[in-house]
């Protein structure tokens, strides 16, 4: 699969480096900021109240 | 005949060693250039692998700090409001509001002075009313308190939550607010690092309320006593002004809860011509700082 992405981008080794990089920026940019935070409301459910 | 098992399959590779490693080569190439099924699979399993792993960091760490600078700045930008507010309305500045005005506040004096300490009104359910700084968590630590114990709207959001049922800050009896102590903030992180006289401050539109640190309680999730206006003593009638805060016990865990009590010091009142506002020096950076 990853090797199939590296064939398949243009350019010398550092251009696809640098695409690679720029990719994996994008990736953890949208995990960090919509999709853990989405996930985070089904998991890890802490109580910190106290209640009858 | 023990020697068996290990000789018979390297026999091929002595017999024919140089054919068979080129044409291993050529079955790898071959596998190289065609993406397998097995292979994605496993690469698609690394992947996710690495992706539950950040998920854990990013709770941990990551969430945690970001959320916590969103409510600090939110706490900063309130306390900038009220003393807007505090400077637009001349009662403060022009006469000394009337609550203190009685009996002026003498600066220097550690004992509880004998003033009527302002006692707000309760606010609508999740609005932002107060601000929490305890200087043992750091001189930059201040997070809003909001109405309600609402997981979604106030304590995922990173904020404290004050219980509805107890008192307001200030008020004789128990100011109890709740918050997380790891992700969404983690505003109660460093509960348990709390030492005895150990300064808690409550900042409201009319001023700062010094408690000062007590005890931790560890208590069952059904521990409402704590919430008691004389902790644990639902009997006795108040006469002292309490803060509690509760949190989960054991970290990360929701068996238990953690909770601190604080006892009432004094009040700071706001003043925009004062020097850092009429804020406690202890904290007149924190005030400055997130202001």
């Amino acid at each position: 699969m990853y090797g199939a992405l590296w064939r398949v981008l243009p350019g010398p080794w550092w251009v696809r480096v640098l695409i690679l990089l720029v990719l994996l920026v994008a990736v953890l940019a949208a995990l960090i900021f919509w999709v853990f935070p989405w996930v985070e409301q089904f998991v890890a459910v802490q109580e910190v109240t106290v209640e009858q | 005949m023990s020697a068996g098992p290990e000789t018979a399959p390297s026999v091929p590779a002595v017999d024919g060693g140089r054919r068979s490693r080129r044409e291993h080569e050529r079955r790898r190439a071959r596998r190289g250039r065609r993406t397998s099924v097995v292979g994605v699979l496993g690469e698609l399993l690394i992947t996710a692998g690495l992706v539950v792993l950040l998920y854990i960091v990013w709770q941990l760490w990551i969430s945690e700090y970001l959320v916590g600078n969103e409510v600090k700045q939110q706490a900063g930008q309130l306390s900038q409001e009220w003393n807007e507010q505090a400077q637009e309305t001349p009662t403060p500045s022009a006469t000394p509001s009337p609550s203190t005005s009685a009996t002026p506040e003498p600066s220097e004096d550690p004992e509880p002075v004998d003033t009527v300490i302002p006692v707000g009104t309760a606010p609508a359910v999740d609005k932002n009313f107060a601000i929490l700084m305890v200087p043992r968590w750091g001189s930059d630590y201040a997070r809003t308190i909001a109405e309600g114990v609402g997981t979604a709207d106030v304590l995922d959001k990173g904020k404290l939550g004050h219980y509805p049922s107890t008192q307001m800050p200030g008020a004789v009896g128990n100011f109890a607010i709740a918050a997380h102590r790891m992700g969404h903030g983690g505003s109660l992180h460093h509960i348990n690092e709390l030492q005895l006289g150990d300064h808690i401050f409550v900042e409201t539109a009319d001023g700062w309320y010094q408690y000062s640190f007590r005890n931790l309680e560890y208590v069952h999730p059904t521990g409402v006593g704590v919430l008691d206006a004389v902790p644990q003593s639902p009997e006795t009638p108040a006469t002292e002004r309490y803060i509690t805060l509760t949190s989960c016990n054991p970290q990360y865990t929701s068996r238990e809860r953690i909770i601190a009590y604080g006892v009432f010091d004094r009040f700071y009142p706001r003043d925009p011509s004062a020097p850092d506002k009429g804020a406690p020096a202890e904290i007149a950076a924190t005030v400055n700082g997130a202001g």
